[in-house]
C-alpha cells in the first residue's frame, strides 16, 4: 500500500508540474487581460500537433521541437490577441469570454477536421526509459516533462522580475491606468503576455507528447485543470500557479490510486468549487498580494 | 404592428406546416426548436440575471437521467418523470445558486463554480453502474405509447417540443414585462446599485436560477425520449451547456425572441454543414466557433441588435 501511495505522489508531482506551466501561462493571460482564456487547451492541443508533426515529418526530437514551436506559437498568440480580442476591448466581461470560447471550438474543430479524431502517439526510443526510487517507479519522459515545466516557470518568473517587458507586464496587471501613465504601450504588452501564455503551453505540450496522446480535445482536460489550478494558486499569481499545479497533480493521482475508477477528477472539482467558495482570491492571495 | 403580423405568420407556419415536411427537414426543426428551447430556458439566468452559468448541463442532465430512471426502475411515466426531474434540477439550482451568491461569485467566477458542478455529476455518472456508468441507459422505444412518451415517427415529438418552447416564451415574456425582470435588469447592470435600491438581488437571482434550471431539465427529458439514449458525457459534458447557451447569446442574450431567432439562424448552419461535409467531423462546430466570434465582435448585442444600430436606441 506504501509503495503504491509513494507511486500516487511520485507520479501526482510530476503531472503537476506539467499543469503549473499550463497555468502559468493561463494565469500571465488573466493577470494583463483579466479574462478567463478558454482557448488555452486549445493553443496546447496546437502545440502537441506541432511537435508530432515535426517528429513525423522531419524527425525533430519533440524536447528539441520547442526550439521551433515556442517562438511560433509566440507569433500565433500575439496574432490571436491583436486579431480577435484586442478589437473587442471595450465589450462587456463575458462577451470576451465566449469569444475565447468561440475561439477553442474554432481551434479544436479545426483540428478534427485536418487530422481526425484518432489518438496519435509519438514513439520516441526513450519512451520506456525509467528507473526506480524506493518502490516507485518514475519515467524519465516524465521527469524530464516536470523538470521542464519548472524551469519554464522559473525562467518566467525571472523574465517578470528583471525585463523591462516584464516589469511592464506585472505593471499592467496591478494597475492598468498607471501603466498607461507612465508610457507603457498597454496593447502591445497585452499582446506579449498572450504571446508568451501560448508559448507556454505550446511547450507545455511538447514536453508531454513523449508520453501522452495527442487529439484533437486533448487540451480540453488540462484546460479544467488549469482553471482550477490558477483559482487555487490565485488568479495572476505565478508562484501559486507552480504550487497549485503540484497540489492538483498530487491531489488527482491520490484519488486515482484510493478511488475507484475516474472519479479521482471529482477530487479535484471538489477541491476547485470549495476554494471558488471560500477563497476566490486563491490559496496564496491573487495578482495583488504577489 | 408589422412585427406581430410576422409573428402571428411565423406561428401558423409552424402549426401547419410540419405535417407536409419530408422527414429531414422536419428533424432540422425539431432540432431548431429544440436548441431555441434550451437558449430561452438558459436566457432567463444568463441573459435576463446576468449570470454566466457554464454549467447548464448539470440541469439537463438531472432532468434526463430522472425521468429515464424513474421510467426504468419504477415504471413512472416519463411525462411525470419531467416534471419530477425538473424539480429536482430546480432544486440543485437552488442549492448551487444559494453558495455561489452567498459567498458573492459573480462574473467569471460564476461560469467556472456551475461548470465544476456540472463536470462533478458528469464524473459522479461516468462511476456509477446504478446509472448505467459510462455506458449510459437506453430508453425502450420500439411500441408506440403516448401515455409514456413514446410515439411513433418524428411529428408528435415536434408538437411537443413546439408547445414547450411555445410555454418558455410565454414565461420569458412573463418574467421580462414583470416585477421579476425588472429586478434581473437592475442586478445585471449593476447589482450594488440594484441592492441599494432595495431589490432583493439574491431572492432575484435564485428566482431565476430555479427557473431557469427547472425549465432545463425539461428539455433533458425530451432529449432523453427523443433520441431514446442518454449518456454522461452527452447529458452532463460541457457541450450541451455551450449549445444551449450560443443561441441565446448569437440571437440575444436578455431578450425575449434572442434565443429562438439565435437557434433559427446557428442550428441550420451546423445541420447543412453536416450534412454538406459528411465525413469531415467537426467541421460544423467550427463554423460554430466562427460565427460566435463574428457574432460577438460585430453584433455584440446578439442579433436583437442589430435594430438598434439601424433604428432608435432602447426597447
Amino acid at each position: 500500500m506504501s509503495g503504491l501511495l509513494l507511486q500516487a505522489v511520485v507520479s501526482g508531482l510530476l503531472l503537476g508540474g506539467v499543469y503549473g506551466v499550463v497555468a502559468s501561462g493561463l494565469t500571465l493571460i488573466f493577470g494583463v487581460l483579466r479574462i478567463i482564456n478558454f482557448a488555452h487547451g486549445a493553443v496546447m492541443m496546437l502545440g502537441m500537433y506541432a511537435s508530432y508533426w515535426l517528429w513525423v515529418w522531419l524527425g525533430v526530437d519533440p524536447y528539441l521541437s520547442v526550439l521551433l514551436t515556442a517562438p511560433a506559437f509566440f507569433v500565433l498568440g500575439m496574432g490571436i490577441q491583436r486579431v480577435v480580442i484586442e478589437p473587442n476591448r471595450a465589450a462587456a466581461e463575458h462577451n470576451q469570454l465566449l469569444l475565447t470560447l468561440g475561439l477553442a471550438l474554432f481551434l479544436e474543430n479545426l483540428a478534427l477536421v485536418l487530422w481526425q479524431g484518432d489518438f496519435r502517439t509519438l514513439r520516441v526510443p526513450y519512451a520506456n526509459a525509467s528507473f526506480v526510487i524506493g518502490d516507485a517507479l518514475v519515467e524519465v519522459s516524465r521527469l524530464v516533462a516536470a523538470g521542464g515545466a519548472v524551469l519554464i516557470a522559473l525562467a518566467l518568473f525571472v523574465f517578470l522580475r528583471r525585463t523591462d517587458v516584464g516589469k511592464a507586464i506585472r505593471a499592467l496587471s496591478e494597475e492598468r491606468e498607471g501603466a498607461m501613465l507612465v508610457g507603457i504601450d498597454v496593447a502591445r504588452i497585452r499582446a506579449v503576455a498572450f504571446g508568451i501564455g501560448s508559448a507556454c503551453v505550446a511547450v507545455a505540450g511538447a514536453l508531454i507528447t513523449p508520453f501522452f496522446y495527442i487529439a484533437p480535445d486533448v487540451g480540453e482536460s488540462f484546460n479544467i485543470m488549469a482553471f482550477v489550478v490558477v483559482v487555487l494558486g490565485g488568479m495572476g499569481n505565478f508562484i501559486g500557479a507552480l504550487v497549485g499545479g503540484l497540489i492538483v497533480g498530487l491531489a488527482e493521482s491520490l484519488g486515482a490510486a484510493l478511488l475507484p475508477g475516474s472519479l479521482k477528477q471529482l477530487v479535484v472539482f471538489v477541491i476547485f468549487v470549495l476554494v471558488l467558495l471560500f477563497r476566490p482570491e486563491g490559496l496564496f492571495g491573487g495578482a495583488r498580494g504577489r | 404592428m408589422a412585427a406581430r403580423a410576422l409573428g402571428a405568420l411565423a406561428a401558423v407556419a409552424l402549426l401547419a406546416a410540419p405535417p407536409l415536411l419530408p422527414k429531414y427537414p422536419l428533424e432540422i426543426l425539431i432540432s431548431i426548436l429544440f436548441f431555441a428551447y434550451l437558449g430561452l430556458a438558459w436566457n432567463i439566468l444568463g441573459g435576463y440575471a446576468g449570470q454566466f452559468s457554464f454549467g447548464h448541463a448539470a440541469f439537463f442532465g438531472i432532468g434526463a437521467y430522472t425521468s429515464t430512471l424513474l421510467f426504468l426502475r419504477a415504471g413512472v411515466s416519463p411525462w411525470l418523470g419531467m416534471l419530477a426531474g425538473g424539480a429536482l434540477a430546480a432544486a440543485f439550482g437552488l442549492f448551487a445558486g444559494y453558495l455561489s451568491f452567498r459567498y458573492g461569485l459573480r462574473g467569471p467566477y460564476f461560469s467556472l463554480v456551475t461548470l465544476a458542478f456540472a463536470e462533478m455529476l458528469r464524473v459522479v455518472a461516468v462511476n456509477a453502474k446504478v446509472v448505467g456508468a459510462s455506458l449510459g441507459l437506453v430508453i425502450p422505444s420500439g411500441t408506440p405509447a403516448p401515455s409514456l412518451f413514446v410515439f411513433a415517427g418524428k411529428l408528435p415529438y415536434y408538437y411537443v417540443i413546439l408547445a414547450m418552447t411555445g410555454l418558455a416564451l410565454l414565461i420569458t415574456r412573463g418574467v421580462a414585462r414583470g416585477r421579476l425582470g425588472y429586478a434581473l435588469i437592475a442586478v445585471r447592470e449593476n447589482e450594488d446599485a440594484a441592492e441599494a435600491a432595495g431589490v432583493n438581488a439574491l431572492g432575484g437571482k435564485l428566482a431565476a436560477m430555479a427557473l431557469s434550471s427547472f425549465l432545463t431539465a425539461l428539455g433533458g427529458t425530451f432529449y432523453a425520449q427523443y433520441f431514446a439514449y442518454i449518456d454522461p458525457t452527452i447529458t452532463f459534458g460541457p457541450a450541451i451547456s455551450i449549445q444551449g447557451l450560443l443561441p441565446a447569446i448569437v440571437g440575444g442574450a436578455g431578450t425575449v425572441l434572442g434565443p429562438l431567432l439565435g437557434s433559427f439562424v446557428l442550428t441550420p448552419i451546423s445541420e447543412l454543414t453536416r450534412a454538406l461535409l459528411r465525413g469531415r467531423a467537426g467541421a460544423d462546430i467550427m463554423l460554430y466557433g466562427l460565427v460566435l466570434m463574428l457574432v460577438i465582435s460585430f453584433l455584440p448585442q446578439g442579433l436583437m441588435g442589430w435594430r438598434r444600430v439601424v433604428r432608435r436606441p432602447g426597447r
